[in-house]
């Protein structure tokens, strides 16, 4: 039996629901509220059957409209190493700072989404963060905490 | 009135405000066109730039930038048949192939007037309209307005694309489920937090909105990226043809706008609705109303074709102020937004803002329409130089995009846990889109959650518990009513095969 992917999406969120309930029947809440017509819990749980409830539905319903999806036309390489780059880019931020990380994470964005033209990645990475960082920090006086640039005198 | 036009007209034709205008127009003008940008993208990136300014300022700014992106999306619609946001799906039928005759520039400039004609009418009603509906608003009590917020959901799900109702609503309660990780408002004791004490404040709203929409849409592009089908199909857009509307097409127009105006308020009004129906509506309702000759020209370059949903859209978008502004409660994905930056400047929007805070109330309504003028002075003039932003390649566009997504988190926080975060959620939000599953749905549930419970809360307890407080006010059982109606009209249509 072959399952529809927007089947299988609704029994990920049948379990995820049950999971909820379960976790919002868990919630501690004062003894005093135990009993009460309404506490921390009561909503929790009013939300974990009905998201049980449609996805149920939504399981068991005939499918009116099919969406299918060429997966030879979905690019997973480029997504993967934009994910990925994007999760070291979260990783190093606050250990090398705003200004290089995020620069570096532009140019290796550009790169790995096929861009070869060297001087506009360089335009566009860090004279753009530069810039994007004296508007926020110089003139809209929004704090950008960065120790490198710390470190070199450039920034309080 | 009067008094409070003025108070409007004084804060919003300051120089700052004014500015702000201009700037959001013109941003919200260029993320608009960017096929698949919208302006709940364009108004989540502008969110952290206006932590810096006063509520009025930043919430003139993200109204420039929303009706600059509807402008926008119509230009991606009329140059390249590929629509920036749903709203302007229906420019499409009738001015893509007006650019394709090689009257680009002219459907742009149809697009553009029908716009700011729709946008001021659209303004006007507001004008009148949203004080008496504050005052009305005022004798809301909680039942009425968890019933309220229940009916909202439950339209924002109704209207999304055919077939789609569950599939939304399990996006409602996704966004619900979401809304209550974090203290409970009362109690203050954690809910879903798994001991991390990063979750403990909640998850912010800007994280859920960059997530699901900014980073999604980037993640969708580059996903998307080998598909024929959705590569830009590019006209000349060095060749745009004059901007110059006949006697003839204006004479065309001015039959269309006022029509298509009044409707297109009217569905923005509704809780749910918003631009993408109004301006669907608008166009089925024209064709009906022309004559047998110009029905014929419908999809083929017809100036009511174009006319009618452009104006629908942009009076729709002052239509989805009304519920904002006088009950609080947003109608569509991008006033939840809305609220949610409202909320962040420590501002309940709701029939008291009318007396706490005028100078919001009216400079936003009065900012509106100097909006308006400010799209059309701004945007007719420079389109053939606004339309080349097409051009800009997607391997620098989308870095971009990200760029601004884990800035504006950044910025809220200092804290590497929200980046990786909104990239998790990006990430599900990109494989939910990818098989149709509707993201604003889950926006205005997210914003809506903890007033829904805080009135549910309060209704239950006023009750002692019991559900009563559904049906022992005329007005929560009307508005429960509606509710059941659509449900069971949906219902309906999901066993008709």
């Amino acid at each position: 039996m072959r399952i529809s992917p927007t089947k299988f999406i609704s029994l990920l969120f049948l379990v995820l629901s049950v999971f909820y309930l379960y976790t919002a029947y868990n919630i501690q809440v004062f003894s005093f509220d135990e009993n009460a017509p309404f506490n921390a819990r009561t909503f929790p749980i009013y939300l974990g059957y009905a998201g049980i409830f449609l996805s149920f539905l939504k399981i068991i319903l005939p499918e009116k409209t099919t969406v299918t999806v060429d997966h030879k036309l979905l690019d997973y390489k480029s997504i993967s190493y934009i994910i990925i780059i994007s999760l070291i880019y979260a990783a190093v931020i606050l250990k090398i700072g705003y200004f290089i990380s995020t620069s570096l994470f532009l140019i290796a964005s550009y790169y790995f989404l096929g861009e070869r033209r060297w001087v506009w990645m360089f335009l566009l990475s860090f004279p753009f963060v530069a810039i994007f960082m004296y508007l926020l920090h110089g003139v809209l006086n929004i704090y950008l905490r960065d120790p490198f640039l710390k470190y070199l005198g450039v920034m309080g | 009135m009067i008094e409070g036009i003025l108070i409007g007209l004084s804060t919003a034709l300051s120089f700052t405000n004014i500015l702000m205008v201009m700037i959001g127009c013109f941003a919200g003008t260029i993320i608009g066109m960017l096929p698949g940008l919208g302006p709940m993208t364009a108004i989540a990136l502008m969110i952290p730039i206006t932590y810096g300014f006063d509520p009025a300022t930043g919430l003139i700014l993200m109204a420039g930038v929303y009706y600059g992106a509807v402008f926008g999306g119509s230009t991606s619609s009329i140059l390249l048949n590929a629509p920036g946001v749903p709203g302007t799906v229906a420019t499409a039928f009738d001015g893509y192939p007006m650019a394709q005759q090689g009257k680009a520039g002219k459907a742009l400039a149809i697009a553009a007037y029908s716009s700011f004609a729709g946008g001021t009418i659209s303004a006007i009603f507001l004008l009148i309209a949203a004080p008496s509906l504050s005052k009305v608003s005022l004798s809301f009590r909680s039942p009425d307005y968890f019933a309220l917020m229940v009916l909202g959901l439950t339209a924002i799900s109704a209207f999304s694309s055919k077939g789609q109702f569950l599939k939304a609503m399990m996006m409602v309660i996704l966004g619900l489920m979401l809304a209550t990780v974090g203290q409970d408002s009362l109690s203050d004791i954690t809910r879903f937090t798994f001991n991390n004490m990063n979750l403990t404040d909640g998850i912010s709203f800007v994280l859920i909105v960059m997530a699901t929409f900014a980073m999604s849409e980037a993640l969708t592009i580059i996903f998307r990226g080998k598909d024929p089908n959705r590569a830009a199909k590019q006209i000349s857009l060095t060749e745009l043809g004059s901007i110059k509307v006949s006697k003839e097409e204006t004479i065309k127009m001015a039959k269309t706008i006022p029509r298509s105006s009044i409707l297109g308020f009217l569905i923005g009004v509704l809780p749910g609705a918003g631009a993408t129906i109004a301006s669907f509506l608008a166009y089925g309702m024209e064709r009906n109303y022309v004559n047998d000759e110009e029905k014929k020209k419908f999809g083929k370059g017809s100036v009511h074709g174009l006319s009618a949903p452009e104006t629908a859209n942009n009076a729709a978008c002052s239509g989805s102020f009304v519920p904002l502004l006088t009950l609080g409660i947003p109608g569509s994905g991008t006033t939840a937004v809305m609220l949610g930056a409202l909320l962040g400047f420590g501002i309940q929007p709701g029939p008291r803002l009318y007396q706490t805070n005028p100078e919001i109330f009216w400079s936003v309504i009065m900012s509106m329409y100097i909006g308006m003028v400010i799209l059309l002075i701004l945007n007719l003039p420079l389109i053939p130089y606004i339309a080349r932003i097409l051009a800009v390649p997607r391997n620098f566009l989308i870095p971009l995009i990200l760029f601004f997504s884990v800035t504006g988190i950044y910025l809220m926080s200092f804290n590497n846990f929200d980046i990786f975060l909104m990239i998790g959620i990006a990430v599900v939000a990109t494989f939910l889109r990818l098989y149709d599953f509707p993201m604003p749905p889950l926006i205005l549930a997210f914003v809506l959650g903890g007033l829904m419970e805080e009135t549910l809360r309060r209704s239950l307890l006023i009750s002692n518990g019991s559900p009563n407080f559904l049906w022992d006010r005329p007005l929560t059982a009307i508005i429960l009513t509606f509710t059941i109606v659509i449900v069971s009209w949906q219902t309906y249509k999901s066993f008709k095969k």
